[in-house]
């Protein structure tokens, strides 16, 4: 039986309250996410229980019992203070899928700092716009990814800590670095937590937008009340599950369930840190008999890439739910899934602003292939009108996802950008920026982005940030991004370039551009594909035209061309 | 003449890896985190570069990539 029983009934009888009087909290109280995820659980008699099973590349596994992240994120929290951290200092983690990533976020959040990750493939320009427009005071780190913020050090006079937590004691440190290992530490077993409540702020995810900065989503303690319940309901967690979510911490996914909806909720999951292989997912889901999995589009078509056979060579029979989250679900994985699993993907619909499953399908309810499902119970979804933000009455229409706000775990605000928070609310909707109808049921049905943001493989990328750093090469004069379809990760990032003068197009300065801008930002942003064009469309003003050369690519009409500049 | 073993690993080592990492012919490069599937682009668009080939996409997989020794082993099978 599914912790969600009847969907009717469920959005009949929804309160948030429910979700309060099951985790034993009541409104006024303190709230902490660390101690929720940790010491709850072993109060509730499951300190023996396994929390966290953990897989490395090299096939070396650490294990961990509720106790045992109780006393470590104890021990994470106490190193902290005692380098001075204190309650909203923003401690930045800048780590692979290792145990101290996962620790190291309960612990910072012990002590009532912000905790703010970072996609560990994240270049030093991208890298050091987060840390800047955060300030942040800590960064936790292993010795690989020292040389990236070695090489900003000189511009962030604020940075006060580089907490290496795999330092070689043979090496020497730098400036303002500190060796912290996790298992030599002596284990703090009682710690005095900083008293945090329902708005005191927890975490700090950058997103980005068409144009502008990355922008930090601040959220806070309370939105436990929303990702405990989600993950229950939705994620269907159950004691006795083994949970894998595959998604990283550097991103919302990877924080919202990845550790505070599957800690909280007492289950045990896995980690799995180690490049995507299809042969090495699924001896992971048969070794550690993974029941319920959460993965995103991208891995689903990359499995439907690597065939049918290879699925056959596993005992994948422990699946018991799985769920997908990151883009629009195309209904070909659905029904692939359903072949070679015995059962469906579920598609779930949020962002790193809702901080939890706002649009979702449930366990037991009928899915419709390629449909993001409907409202989770006690959130009010709909589709209004592009112009007037007004609902449609009708179903079937094309129009802008809107939210009512008011659910515990919605961003409370970005970080220093009070002007770009209160856009996104227009006529007392939350506006996520992305467009659907509604179809007879009640089921959402995603079209696109209603802005030039950039989805591949889940994740964000700024189409503002890809051309900044495009003309920071010496050999690009102008540049323009879109994306262009991608099997696997459903869109990719194309970049059109015009040269200065003396530099000719070749193979060779095409890859030489697509790794200065891999290593300045990311491997995401990485352009997969650059054309060298003589000049780019432009208004009569001289603004880029990206909607005309994204037609393109996507083989849509080009549409109003009347403010095209003549050539 | 240029060992293909050697050119590819250099490369790999140059582009894909920040700290004192050693990579050998048999390191997993894709499995062992080094070099992610969206940085397999440019190893590819690399190779295609280097040796004048063109390889499929669906002979470009994380299994093809995964080590130095797997890379040249594809590599070859493209080399006229």
């Amino acid at each position: 039986m599914s912790h969600i029983g009847s969907y009717d009934e469920r959005v009949k009888n929804f309160d948030w309250k429910i979700s309060e009087d099951e985790l034993g909290y009541k409104e006024g109280d303190p709230i902490n996410i660390g101690w929720y995820c940790t010491d709850r659980i072993c109060e509730m008699g499951k300190a023996d229980k396994l929390a966290l099973i953990w897989e490395g590349s090299a096939g070396i596994e650490k294990r961990y019992t509720y106790d045992d992240i109780r006393k470590a994120t104890n021990t994470i929290g106490h190193f902290l203070r005692s380098l001075g951290i204190r309650n909203e200092d923003r401690v930045c983690l800048f780590m692979d899928k290792i145990p101290e990533l996962y620790l190291g976020f309960l612990g910072i959040l012990k002590i009532g700092a912000i905790a703010q990750p970072l996609f560990s493939a994240f270049g030093d320009e991208s890298l050091f716009i987060r840390l800047e427009n955060a300030q942040t005071k800590a960064i936790i780190t292993q010795k690989k990814h020292v040389p990236k913020v070695r090489k900003i050090l000189d511009k962030m006079p604020w940075l006060e800590h580089i907490i290496v937590v795999d330092q070689d004691p043979a090496k020497p440190l730098m400036e303002r670095e500190v060796a912290f290992d996790l298992e030599k530490a002596p284990k703090i077993d009682q710690f005095d937590l900083f008293t945090t409540y329902k708005e005191s702020p927890s975490v700090l995810h950058y997103t980005s937008g068409t144009t502008g900065q990355p922008k930090g989503v601040k959220h806070v303690h309370g939105s436990l009340i929303s990702q405990y319940l989600t993950a229950k309901w939705v994620l269907d967690l159950h004691d006795e599950d083994i949970y894998w979510c595959t998604a990283d911490p550097g991103w919302v996914t990877g924080t919202s369930y990845g550790i505070i909806g599957a800690f909280s909720n007492g289950v045990t999951q896995c980690v799995l840190d180690a490049g995507f292989s299809a042969d090495n997912w699924y001896r992971f889901i048969e070794k550690h008999k993974v029941t319920v999995w959460y993965s995103a589009p991208t891995a689903i078509r990359s499995l439907m890439k690597a065939g049918d056979e290879v699925v056959k060579k596993y005992d994948l029979s422990s699946l018991r739910h799985l769920a997908s989250v990151g883009e629009p679900l195309n209904s070909e994985a659905v029904i692939w899934s359903e072949k070679v699993f015995g059962k469906p993907f579920l598609d779930t619909y949020w962002q790193t602003e809702t901080g939890c499953i706002v649009i979702t399908n449930y366990p037991g309810m009928k899915i419709k292939p390629g449909s993001m499902g409907k409202g989770f119970p006690g959130i009010f979804a709909t589709v209004v009108d592009t112009e007037t933000h007004q609902p449609f009455t009708e179903s079937g229409k094309i129009g802008l996802i809107a939210i009512k706000p008011g659910w515990p775990s919605m961003m409370r605000n970005y970080w220093n950008n009070e002007e770009t928070y209160k856009k996104k609310f227009v006529n007392g909707w939350y506006i996520p920026g992305d467009r659907s109808s509604i179809d007879n049921e009640g089921y959402f049905w995603f079209v696109g982005r209603d802005d030039d943001v950039i989805n591949t493989g889940g994740h964000l990328v700024s189409p503002f940030e890809v051309e900044s750093a495009l003309l920071e090469h010496e050999a690009v004069a102008e540049s323009a991004v879109v994306s262009k379809p991608d099997f696997v990760n459903m869109e990719v990032v194309k970049a059109f370039v015009t040269l200065k003068p003396g530099f000719i197009a070749s193979k060779e300065l095409d890859l030489q551009i697509m790794n200065f801008v891999r290593k300045k930002l990311s491997p995401l942003a990485m352009p997969q594909e650059i054309e060298f064009v003589d000049s780019l469309p432009k208004t009569r003003s001289g603004k880029i035209m990206r909607r005309i050369l994204h037609a393109k690519e996507w083989g849509e009409e080009i549409g109003d061309t009347s403010t095209l500049e003549d050539d | 003449m240029e060992n293909m073993h050697d050119v590819v690993r250099e490369y790999v080592v140059n582009e894909y890896v920040e700290d004192d990492t050693e990579v050998t012919n048999d390191t997993p490069l894709i499995s062992g985190g080094i070099v992610d599937s969206f940085s397999m682009v440019s190893l590819k668009r690399f190779l295609e570069n280097k040796y004048n080939i063109s390889i499929p996409d669906d002979k470009a997989t994380p299994e093809a990539f995964d080590s130095v020794n797997k890379i040249c082993t594809l590599v070859k099978e493209y080399i006229g």
